[in-house]
């Protein structure tokens, strides 16, 4: 290494090389951290029959062992699932009361809509027009559930579709039908007609997914039924082979990166989240280039330098430097309080009491953070366009150009890849903010996104999810932190590749134009 | 005699080739000071530059020379901080004059500056640059147009098979000649040349001198120079600069095997200071 050979400057080049391992490292743990604790989240767990020394038995997948305080012993943790069962969802057991642990291969998970997790057996399938259960043995049980569960699936599915393209659509046309005043009686009518056939159609599938019922039993011997209509997932990871426990975990990710939140958001995916994250940065990069880019320009190229320009700049290098928060209560005085209130009232009154721009949404989140980001991309453009040589920009005029055609063809081209670095800077800060947002328009669980179908297609009012006030809601607000913390490791980790690939984007896009002009950099 | 008044006379050529007082005029100088915020840099100069010649400016740094060029296209209007008083006429026309177009004057008179100064382009777009901002857009027209300046500036037939490239791939003698085929493609009648060679090698530099040779018979070339071999090659007259005054100008061959001046004299032999 380089550094054995700078053996007569001393101990600074080990000092500064030190410095960038540990902040290598710091990184890299960081990573590690967020990766594992993450991803292990998705992965089957295998469930453990335990049975104790009084003779008690329950089932559970070994979450960490623990010293408590003032006890030699260490207690184990098992989630245990049953919460409609037991009504809790862990259970902390002494290590030395432990008699046997098995891992008996016929014990299954079953993700549940309500009440989380249920481990335990099948012990029979109830179709509600036959007089008496079908009682099964194991395999048999395994394969009629999972052929069940199909049904139910597609079921779902088609219930799913009726509900957005059918039901919703017709009743938010009624609402706005009632909200405008003007009523016309024969599409008043033919809409309830469409609307009643659909529920009709809708009260058939719903009978159609309540025909199974599953007759369950838990590793205690208590049963319990549970209508297959409520059934997300099930799996026996005992019985799974690395393959099997691969596409699972496969799958687990998919569901969080694609699917709405469910159950307080501890289960169910956070793809609404990383879509509000994701809509509210560009917007945020559409709102504060233009303004960051003119700014800049004005400062740099028109303004008349002297003592008050030198303050101006001074001025936003400062503002830079104010805390996000600050940014949020200016964004809700006066973009939701100010100009939000007086637009409801132009153009929304009829709504009110509700607000409709009165209070916090996507818009004035994008604009607050705008607002946070403008100093970055103006001091990042004021650089890349001082940095333009004066031959270039002699040369233009030379040739004849006004001031004007010289800066729009000759300067605002080179600087074109300075603007780039202030936005990716500026993205880089905004997609990571949270405190702002608190108080402008994030909310706890927004599950329609804020761009659909539905005219005018991107919904500037909608309250929005995001990433990092997810992370802050479950992680802290929630009841049950053992559930939640896994997630949050998940979600940290998602936040941090959703603002990489944001930036990678821009920063591709950056390397293409300079490309054109790389010999600046000469 | 002061040296200011004898600036005040036209060039004496007895033995020039041409006759001084026969050449048409392109600028006439009279009485020109400027100052950079209060600090004179050319004091009352008064001459009167000769069309289709090659005019050289000689003088130490900081004698005014690259400054009294900067007048001639009135590229020191962007610096506030700069004040003149005195008129340069442009074929009869004060280039001061409020109603003259300034963009439309720095048409007129091109500029080539030291370091060669392409645009990040292509080497087709640099020399079209101009001519596109005088509105011309057809396709053709622009063609004919390039070929026509990449000719006269001696680059056609290094570079027409790679138009479309980076002016910026192209080596620093060739870029300056491509600066040269930018500015003529716009047609100036005066081509102001701030050191051109001064950053380029021996053969690149010999290639700048003949094409300002060649470019003598089309319009008047105003060059400025450290190099005094470089003057004496290449220009019809030479004007000595001295601390912003004009000292002494006289056709080249005059002022350099005869100078009137002693300080003319010590300055072209090295005796400097």
């Amino acid at each position: 290494m380089s550094l054995w050979r700078r053996r007569g400057e001393g101990v600074w080049p080990w000092l500064a090389a030190g410095s960038v391992a540990l902040s290598l490292l710091a990184l890299l743990a960081l990573l590690v951290l967020l990766g594992s604790r993450g991803l292990a989240h998705f992965w089957p767990a295998p469930v453990e029959v335990v049975t104790l020394e009084s003779g008690e038995r329950f089932a559970g997948q070994w979450v960490r062992q623990e010293h408590v305080a003032g006890d030699p012993q260490a207690d184990a943790l098992y989630r245990t699932g049953n919460r409609d069962l037991d009504g809790s969802y862990w259970r902390w057991v002494d290590i030395e009361t432990i008699d046997s642990r098995q891992r008996p291969e016929d014990v299954l998970v079953m993700e549940r809509e309500h009440w989380g997790e249920f481990l335990g057996r099948l012990v029979a399938i109830r179709e509600s027009d036959a007089a008496a259960p079908l009682t099964l043995d194991n395999d048999e049980a395994w394969q009629a559930l999972n052929a069940r569960l199909e049904r139910v699936e597609a079921l779902r599915e088609q219930r799913r579709q009726l509900s957005d393209e059918v039901v919703e659509p017709v009743a938010r046309r009624l609402v706005a039908l009632r909200n405008t005043g003007e009523v016309d009686p024969t599409q008043r009518a033919e809409l309830i007609e469409r609307w009643e056939t659909a529920r009709q159609r809708r009260a058939e599938l719903d009978a159609a997914l309540e025909r199974d019922t599953l007759i369950l039993e838990s590793v205690e011997g208590r049963r319990l039924e549970q209508p297959l209509a409520g059934v997300l997932a099930v799996w026996r990871p005992n019985a799974m082979s690395w393959v099997d426990k691969l596409l699972h975990w496969a799958r687990g990710v998919g569901t969080f990166l694609s699917e709405g939140p469910r159950a307080g958001n501890l289960e169910g995916g956070v793809w609404p989240a990383i879509f509000g994250t994701v809509m509210m940065v560009l917007l945020m990069s559409l709102i504060v280039t233009p303004f960051g880019v003119l700014a800049a320009i004005y400062l740099n190229e028109v303004a008349r330098q002297g003592p008050l320009i030198r303050l101006v700049r001074i001025a936003v290098r400062n503002l830079a430097g104010v805390p996000s928060i600050v940014y949020g209560v200016f964004g809700l005085g006066v973009f939701v309080y100010g100009i939000g209130g007086q637009l409801d009232s132009w153009f929304f009154s009829e709504r009110l009491p509700s607000p409709t721009f009165g209070t916090g949404g996507l818009l004035w989140a994008s604009l607050t953070l705008a607002l946070l980001t403008l100093p970055v991309v103006i001091v990042a453009t004021e650089e890349g366009l001082a940095r333009i040589p004066v031959q270039q920009r002699e040369g233009a005029l030379a040739l004849g150009a006004t001031r004007y055609e010289m800066l729009r063809r000759v300067v605002l081209p080179m600087a074109v890849p300075a603007m780039l670095t202030g936005v990716i800077l500026a993205v880089a800060r905004a997609a990571g903010e949270v405190a702002p947002l608190m108080l402008v328009g994030v909310a706890r669980l927004a599950p329609q996104l804020p761009l659909d179908g539905e005219f005018p297609f991107l919904h500037l009012d909608n309250k929005f999810m995001h990433l990092g006030y997810h992370i802050y809601n479950i992680g802290f607000q929630g009841g049950d932190v053992e559930r939640a913390l896994p997630l949050v490791y998940a979600t940290a980790l998602l936040l941090v590749v959703v603002i990489v690939v944001l930036n990678l984007t821009a920063i591709f896009l950056r390397h293409h134009l300079r490309a054109r002009h790389r010999a600046l950099n000469r | 005699m002061s040296a200011t008044l004898s600036s005040r006379v036209t060039p004496t050529s007895a033995s020039a080739v041409t006759d001084f007082a026969s050449e048409a005029s392109c600028f006439e100088i009279e009485g020109l000071s400027l100052a950079y915020d209060g600090k004179p840099a050319l004091r009352d100069l008064t001459l009167r530059i000769p069309c289709q010649r090659v005019t050289a400016f000689i003088g130490p740094s900081g004698c005014g020379k690259s400054t009294l060029l900067r007048v001639l296209n009135r590229l020191h209007d962007l610096n506030e901080e700069v004040s003149h008083q005195g008129r340069v006429v442009l074929a009869g026309q004060d280039i001061h004059a409020p109603e003259v177009d300034v963009a439309e004057l720095r048409r007129r008179v091109g500029m080539v500056f030291q370091t060669p100064n392409p645009f990040p382009m292509s080497i087709y777009d640099n020399v079209a640059f101009g001519v596109r901002l005088q509105g011309i857009k057809r396709k053709r027209v622009l063609d004919e147009i390039v070929e026509w300046a990449l000719e006269s500036a001696a680059l056609w037939n290094e570079v027409k098979d790679r138009l479309h490239s980076s002016a910026w791939t192209l080596s620093g003698g060739q870029q300056q000649r491509l600066v040269i085929a930018r500015t003529l493609a716009v047609q100036p009648e005066v081509l102001l040349l701030d050191e051109p060679a001064s950053a380029l090698d021996p053969i690149s530099t010999l290639k700048i001198e003949e094409l300002i040779r060649s470019l003598k018979s089309r319009l008047t070339l105003i060059l400025v120079t450290h190099n005094m071999q470089q003057a004496a090659r290449v220009s019809d007259y030479t004007a000595f600069l001295q601390d912003g005054e004009l000292v002494e100008y006289a056709a080249t061959d005059n002022l350099f095997t005869n100078p009137r001046l002693r300080r003319t004299e010590n300055y072209i032999t090295g005796r400097m200071n």
